[in-house]
């Protein structure tokens, strides 16, 4: 199921603004990767454009390559739906569908793939959030809307959504950053458990965090105020946070600028 | 310093020192005191809470203005009662279930209001039947497929559709849309005819001074308001929860089904309802449009008759004899309540769909 990703000097646009400048990475199947450095520096917004999230904002575009097990997702004969539905995603808040069940909301992907099974679809609805250690916590009150949820079991609740679908890849948005130290406890320990089964990349701008749950880390960073973000580096996790190459790395997550 | 933070906040006795910074001078005299007057040494009165005249103007303004509607309300009831009543106590028909409306004080009051309220009911919801899922279409055009260049000027467009008189659409109706719906009106009565909507009624297809044709005109009266909140309400949807269902894989459509349309549910449902309180009230276009008969309603689309509203308008100019119009009046007290029924319903509704946020 799980797949790599390599960018090939990936360009990216809002309007006529240059956002990144040729970022070019790859990230291995079932291993974490983490992006870190300031904000506006384009972090989310590569990552955004990893399963072409990044074109739905108006005027935004990109420029180069994402290969999927080596298939570029930005061929013109790719559709962005079916590009969706292998590559999931997470959101900085979380975001269920408040007018569906916790249970439709685990399933509400497969839906929209076509999948009308009840049974398969509560087979699954089941797995799912076995997988986001959620279901323990829900499994009295499947028919209730997902809005009734605390704030760490709704994110957990986004993840089962995601995962319900099995993407090859997950994709997270700083998901612990509406959280409490606990909620985000038990995300990262989820996400060492997915990586058995799943691609993973999350942005996050907690650097502790980088270094618990990722197996390599890319910085990225910004030239200047209006410059395009881009990649600095990209290695081990170990390696980044004790011995980065690169002056820029070891100043930022020494908390030193400038 | 923890003396002037206490200052003016509420449920502070006798920490008031004065007020802040020398302002409001109307509060010295009574901050010294650490007890209110008369309170007879009890102490769990209400202490006296500081307030500054800014404040007291406002608020004498808003609870005002929020009086002065709800007694609007109330007048109008009074006055519809008041008028209606002595012609009620001399009407020889029962009100509520009569079909027959003989308001001449003459020959003895004998008027019944159920045929006008069965046509008023009938031409509105066959107009909000026509005019919601265009409107939904509307709306759903100008906030999710037409390009931001397109959607300001349309929308525009259809508010203006709210800013053309009545009168004009009555007129449009019935000398423009009434002889062009006639061939279609023609061929449903002839082949549709055996239900009673396209039966043969007491209008001239001919001529096409139906409910049919004043229906129309009432759903194109009713596309800007319900098109015009829907669009707000659409448009506020959570971009959260759009980037959600697209990041599921979800086409356009998919994800107005998921997350606009639920979103939007409320706000859709008592923007029609708000143009159902129209489409019952409206007068002059219905006028025009409608031919009047003697005839009883038959519930079809074909029949001409009277609405509440019209009926009235219709007999304005006779208002001479007070209980002839004490007659109408009671049909317009009708008409009131019958609003204040649908805003209770569309308020129902809309309490049912509190779960989204």
């Amino acid at each position: 199921m799980a797949k790599r990703i390599d960018v090939k000097d990936l360009n990216l646009f809002y309007g006529k603004f240059h956002a990144v400048d040729g970022v070019s990475l790859a990230v291995p199947p079932r291993n974490v990767t983490a992006f870190i450095g300031p904000s506006g520096c384009g972090k989310s917004t590569v990552l955004r454009s990893l399963n072409r999230m990044h074109e739905v904002i108006p005027g935004a575009r990109a420029e180069g390559k994402v290969l999927l097990d080596g298939e570029d997702i930005y061929a013109s004969t790719v559709d962005p739906v079916s590009v969706r539905r292998t590559i999931g995603m997470v959101f900085q808040r979380p975001n269920p569908f408040p007018t569906m069940s916790i249970r439709d909301n685990v399933v509400a992907g497969l839906k929209l793939a076509g999948e009308g099974d009840r049974k398969k679809l509560d087979e699954v609805a089941e797995q799912a959030l076995r997988g986001a250690n959620l279901w323990a916590e829900v499994k009295d009150r499947l028919t209730r809307p997902g809005g009734g949820l605390s704030g760490g079991q709704q994110q957990r609740l986004c993840i089962a959504r995601a995962i319900a679908v099995q993407p090859d890849v997950l994709l997270m948005d700083e998901p612990c950053s509406a959280l409490d130290p606990i909620s985000t406890l038990a995300i990262e320990d989820l996400i060492q458990e997915l990586k058995k089964d799943f691609t993973i990349v999350i942005v996050t701008h907690n650097m502790q965090q980088a270094a618990r749950v990722s197996d390599q880390t890319a910085f990225f960073n910004l030239a200047g105020v209006g410059q395009p973000g881009r990649l600095v580096e990209l290695d081990d996790t170990e390696r980044i946070f004790s011995n980065p190459s690169q002056k820029a790395t070891e100043d930022y997550i020494s908390g030193r600028f400038g | 310093m923890s003396d002037s933070d206490t200052v003016g906040r509420p449920g502070a006795p006798g920490l008031a020192r004065g007020p802040r910074g020398g302002a409001a001078p109307d509060t010295a005299p009574e901050a010294p005191i650490s007890t209110p007057k008369g309170s007879g040494g009890t102490p769990t009165q209400p202490p006296k809470v500081i307030t500054r005249p800014g404040d007291k103007i406002f608020k004498a303004l808003t609870v005002g203005s929020g009086v002065f509607v709800v007694a609007m309300i109330a007048l109008i009831g009074i006055f519809l009662l008041i008028q209606a009543i002595p012609s009620l106590a001399d009407n020889q028909a029962n009100f509520l279930f009569g079909r027959d409306w003989d308001a001449d004080p003459e020959g003895g009051l004998a008027f019944g209001v159920l045929d006008l309220l069965l046509v008023t009911v009938f031409s509105a919801v066959f107009a909000l039947i026509i005019a919601m899922p265009v409107s939904l279409g509307i709306a759903l055009f100008l906030t999710q497929y037409a390009p931001r260049r397109l959607a300001r000027p349309f929308a525009y467009l259809v508010d203006l559709l709210a800013a053309v008189p009545s009168i004009i659409y009555g007129l449009w109706g019935a000398y423009v849309l009434a002889p062009a719906l006639s061939p279609i009106s023609t061929w449903l009565n002839e082949n549709l005819g055996f239900i009673p909507l396209f039966a043969t009624g007491t209008s001239n297809l001919a001529i096409g001074q139906t409910i049919f044709t004043a229906g129309i005109v009432l759903a194109v009266m009713l596309l800007p308001i319900i098109t015009a909140i829907s669009r707000e309400v659409f448009d506020r949807t959570p971009s959260m929860q759009v980037e959600g269902a697209l990041a599921l894989g979800a086409t356009k459509w998919e994800v107005v089904r998921t997350t606009v349309l639920p979103f939007g549910r409320a706000g859709y449902i008592s923007a029609s309802m708000l143009g159902l309180g129209r489409a019952l009230g409206e007068t002059i276009a219905v006028l025009i449009i409608l031919s009047s008969t003697t005839s009883h309603f038959g519930f079809s689309l074909f029949d001409g008759g009277d609405t509440i509203a019209s009926k009235i308008a219709r007999a304005a100019q006779e208002f001479n004899d007070p209980r002839g119009a004490g007659a109408y009046i009671a049909a317009g007290l009708v008409l009131f309540v019958l609003t204040f029924v649908v805003n209770a319903f569309a308020r129902a509704i809309i309490a049912g769909h509190k779960e989204y946020e």
